[in-house]
């Protein structure tokens, strides 16, 4: 029947009546969290719960020469004190590997380690009370025989003879080592009438949920079920994996995420920790829980960035870009965290370095080494604030060589935007950007002429501000590329379900998740227009593998672009299956009517004929009165997974005005612009709030943000007081504009806008700051930017 | 030994008792023994403002707090302002600005804002950003926040 309505493909859903693309709605559920009604992992109640609390390693490498409980397990409200061999025995290990990255490996990796801990904070002995306050106590009595073992902490040493060797059956503590050439950057150099080299640092930062990681486990013998209440991205990677790992069959685990206090990459992982609750709740047989506090947070949830680069580039008198060569160490922790692994963040660096411009000659190696410091991997943005800060600070190194303005340098090297589709050096394909576009926008929106003549006004009076630039390309999207090929059950597509009710209301279910970026929002304007409702007569449901279809959850800037693609062609199917239905009662042309506000009408003159609830009653009520043979079809499934590109790659510029305090070292923060093109606007406001927030997480890295260690491992500022974050009082207004290059690989043409903002900050802040000094003999190439570093620059200390 | 020690005090305008650990502080108290999980635990150590509550008149941090030192005070938390309508309006500025994500450190922030509210009602965005820079919210950057604030001022005034 279905087939009586044809509808044209393409952009479909820009052309509904009534469309809600491209429009402000509201978040369907942030009043809710606005009067302290949402549901956290904490907030979670159950019967007969236990508490967990973890003795966790002082040592960032120790042999655990003997555990002995007894003191502990006679504390008040103590229900268990479980040791890494207890959860040995019925937990797999696993290995964070994917074989796409050739050559990557690492260790087995237990959820309580059987002989060794090999970083500070590493989850050593699990402790079960009544309440969390008595499982700390009762840890506290734990006593842990150590045999303190030298520390491999520095990643320059890493690989030296004399560093500790972390894992004996590794051989050496290189994780994974990746060469690329293309073109020829010997001939380039050769050619060049500049070839210039800079190093690079990156310090160690973290996610710093505003919740901490947690769950609630809840495992009932009878049925061998588990259920988990977890704030974790991705329920059906969490599914698989326990199921996996603890020999269950997958039906029997359900994972449901409620409201998320943040995430940001930070828990889209496998923590052992969290792994272990489950574990002790399969023991006890009764619900445990387990909130991992700020410390542990600090310790124990990944850390990302943390790399060194050199850099190089090569340029012409006239400033045409010839070559660009990087060397990028970094050191990931102990272990290659599963199932992502920790080396995706050197591999997005390799891949991504150049990418704006135009250019043939490439040459990379990559080096990713254990320590025994907390284990990093993906967190918002992977891999590209670094890339980013490299290729834009050697941009800048370039244009001041051949004396040219910055801004008019990157515009001399940009991929023409009429210039797509097209390959990058790297060989990566790119659809449709816009970089140019993008940058004079952002010019324009600066009034880059007199913003440069206040800045050269103020230096003649020692004021010393700077302006600078940022032009990125990012990764979204991604289909099975990005992990399924590598082995990892990871879904790359997703799924959504539209249900209608007997009184006009539609059921949607998706695969991808809200961990407060508004995707429940933009899931209810795209399901809204697809089938003709008004976004109030809709409830999403998200987070929950019993009732959701498969689908990857939230990570990569994926949940707008894939998830909400997927809502587009289970709404349109569902529109489809009511006319048809409709057709039946109104013995009409299904083909002749539509939806428009939850009544169907005639499609030309919009006349209205039978609403949404009438339908409903009908079919649900009264089919007898239906014509023979006819049976109503009112859900529809579909499901979506990029084929066309193994990734939607989208582009922007960014802009940083700061002033340098040279007497303090302290930087002032004074104006960002951010033009970024994520193909389709499903929600301006909610687009250019993520744009804000990830700028600003991206401030975070370049001016206060790093997991300080001593050379023993010891992570020294694992506090909120010590670990700085940005504040309110320190930043600037964020200007956002964008350009719209939709991806012909879906019908709603969205690509991500998650990250956009993380990824190019801190080189736009580095480049301003070296411009505000550029009448000093002063550089700065290291993030954080402390007043420390600057002061040392200038030669003040 | 008994650790424990009776309370009585008020809650969002309920006379409430209580039997606690000397050492429960008062966030845990209302969460956990009152039932009032709009209060967030983000650090325990006072410094990320998602635990703000007010008691007797002034924003304090919940989990700096006692439950037993809050013996005889008037407490207040996000479900008791929500009750009363006294922030709707700061509220519905956050929803319709989206100055909230996650959500997480929103009931601190809105309570730290009622005060900013009562206290300097002709606060620039400067002094707004200054007043909430003991309230770390890790999602928006922040200025929709701001613009919230004067968004709810705005129509407080022309109501």
């Amino acid at each position: 029947m279905t087939d009586m309505i044809t509808e044209s493909t393409g952009r479909w859903i820009l052309d509904r009546p009534n469309s809600y693309i491209g429009r402000s709605v509201p978040r369907p559920n942030a009043p809710r969290l606005a009067e302290g009604q949402g549901t956290f992992v904490d907030d979670i109640e159950l019967k007969r719960m236990v508490h967990a609390a973890f003795v966790r390693s002082p040592h960032a490498h120790a042999r655990i020469k003997g555990i002995d409980t007894a003191a502990a397990k006679e504390m008040p409200g103590v229900v268990a004190v479980v040791t890494p061999q207890e959860m040995a025995e019925i937990c797999t290990p696993w290995v964070g590997v994917l074989t796409h990255l050739e050559g990557l490996k690492s260790a087995p990796q237990y959820p309580l380690p059987l002989d060794t801990a090999r970083w500070q904070g590493e989850a050593i002995v699990a402790v079960v009370a009544n309440s969390r306050a008595e499982a700390e106590d009762a840890a506290a009595l734990v006593d842990i025989d150590w045999e303190v073992l030298p520390v491999a902490t520095d990643a320059e040493k890493a690989l030296d003879a004399d560093t500790p060797v972390i894992h004996e059956s590794l051989g050496d503590n290189l994780a994974w080592k990746r060469n690329a050439d293309f073109g020829d950057v010997d001939a380039a150099y050769a050619d060049a009438d500049h070839v210039i080299e800079d190093t690079f640092v990156f310090g160690r930062h973290t996610g710093v949920c505003l919740e901490t990681r947690g769950l609630v486990a809840d495992y009932e013998s009878a049925e061998e079920q588990l259920t988990v209440w977890h704030n974790n991205q991705c329920p059906h990677m969490i599914q698989n994996i326990l199921a996996t790992h603890y020999g269950l069959e997958e039906h029997r685990v359900r994972v449901i995420t409620r409201d998320v206090g943040g995430s940001f990459g930070i828990k889209v992982h496998t923590y052992a920790d969290e792994v272990t609750t489950v574990g002790l709740s399969i023991m006890l047989k009764r619900p445990v829980k387990f909130i991992a506090d700020r410390l542990e947070s600090f310790t124990s949830d990944i850390h990302a960035r943390d790399h060194r680069i050199k850099g190089k580039i090569a340029v012409k008198t006239d400033g045409t870009i010839t070559a660009f060569e990087i060397d990028d160490l970094t050191g990931v922790g102990p272990y290659s965290m599963y199932p992502r692994t920790s080396a995706i963040e050197a591999n997005q660096v390799v891949n991504m370095i150049g990418g704006p411009y135009q250019f043939e000659n490439y040459r990379a190696e990559a080096n990713v080494v254990y320590q025994n410091k907390a284990m990093m991997c993906q967190y918002r943005a992977v891999g590209h604030p670094i890339k980013c800060a490299v290729t834009e600070g050697l941009v800048d190194l370039a244009a001041r060589a051949v004396g040219m303005d910055p801004a008019a340098f990157r515009q001399h090297n940009f991929h023409a935007d009429d210039s797509y589709p097209k390959k990058s050096a790297q060989g990566m394909p790119f659809e449709n950007l816009s970089h140019e576009e993008c940058m004079s926008t952002m010019l324009e929106a600066m009034d880059y002429e007199a913003l440069k003549a206040e800045r050269d006004t103020l230096r003649e009076q020692g004021v010393y501000r700077g302006i600078g630039f940022a032009s990125f390309i990012e990764v979204t999207n991604p289909s099975a590329m990005f992990y399924g090929v590598g082995g990892a059950r990871i879904s790359a597509q997703d799924g959504a379900t539209l249900r209608l009710d007997a009184k006009g209301n539609v059921f949607v279910s998706t695969g991808a998740t809200e961990q407060g970026q508004g995707m429940e929002a933009v899931i209810s304007q795209v399901a809204a227009t697809a089938v003709g409702v008004k976004p109030e007569r809709l409830k999403i449901i998200t987070g929950d593998t019993e009732h959701t279809p498969y689908g990857g959850g939230t990570w990569g800037s994926r949940a707008a672009g894939i998830g909400g693609e997927a809502v587009a062609q289970a709404g349109r199917q569902l529109r489809i299956q009511i006319l048809t239905a409709a057709a039946a009662m109104l013995q009409e042309d299904a083909g002749t009517l539509d939806i428009r506000d939850g009544v169907v009408v005639d499609a030309d003159s919009g006349n209205e004929r039978i609403g949404l609830d009438e339908i409903g009653r009908i079919c649900y009520y009264r089919p007898d009165t239906l014509p023979d043979g006819f049976q109503a079809e009112l859900v529809a499934t579909k499901h979506y997974v990029p084929r066309k590109f193994p990734f939607a790659f989208t582009n922007g510029a960014q802009a940083s005005y700061l002033e340098v305090d040279v007497d303090t070292g302290f930087i002032k923060l004074l104006n960002h612009w951010c033009v970024e093109d994520c193909g389709t606007v499903i929600n301006p406001l909610l687009v250019d709030e993520q744009i804000r927030g990830g700028v600003v997480q991206g401030l975070g890295g370049a001016l206060w943000e790093e997991c300080l260690y001593d050379d023993q491992g010891q992570m020294l500022n694992a506090n909120m007081a010590d670990y700085l974050v940005p504040m309110a009082a320190e930043l600037p207004d964020i200007v956002c504009g964008h350009a719209v290059s939709p991806t012909a690989d879906s019908d709603l043409g969205a690509k991500g806008a998650g990250e956009a903002g993380t990824c190019g900050a801190p080189a736009a802040v580095m480049n301003a700051l070296n411009d505000a000094l550029s009448p000093f003999d002063a550089r700065l190439t290291g993030m954080p930017f402390t007043p420390k570093k600057v002061l040392t620059a200038l030669g003040r200390i | 030994m008994d650790r424990h020690v009776d309370i009585s005090l008020t809650v969002n305008g309920e006379k409430i008792t209580g039997h606690v650990e000397a050492r429960t502080n008062l966030v845990d108290f209302l969460r956990y023994e009152v039932g009032l999980t709009g209060s967030h635990v983000g650090c325990e150590h006072g410094v990320c403002g998602a635990c703000t509550i007010r008691v007797d008149g002034r924003i304090v941090r919940g989990c700096l707090m006692a439950a037993v030192q809050a013996d005889g005070a008037d407490v207040w938390t996000i479900e008791g302002v929500t009750e009363t309508g006294e922030i709707r309006a700061l509220q519905d500025a956050f929803v319709e600005r989206n100055a909230l994500q996650c959500g997480f450190c929103t009931p601190g922030m809105l309570l730290t804002l009622a005060e900013l509210m009562e206290r300097k009602p002709d606060a620039g965005r400067d002094e707004i950003r200054e007043y909430i820079s003991g309230n770390f919210c890790r999602c928006t950057g922040y200025q929709a926040i701001v613009d919230a604030v004067e968004i709810a001022r705005k129509k407080g005034a022309s109501a």
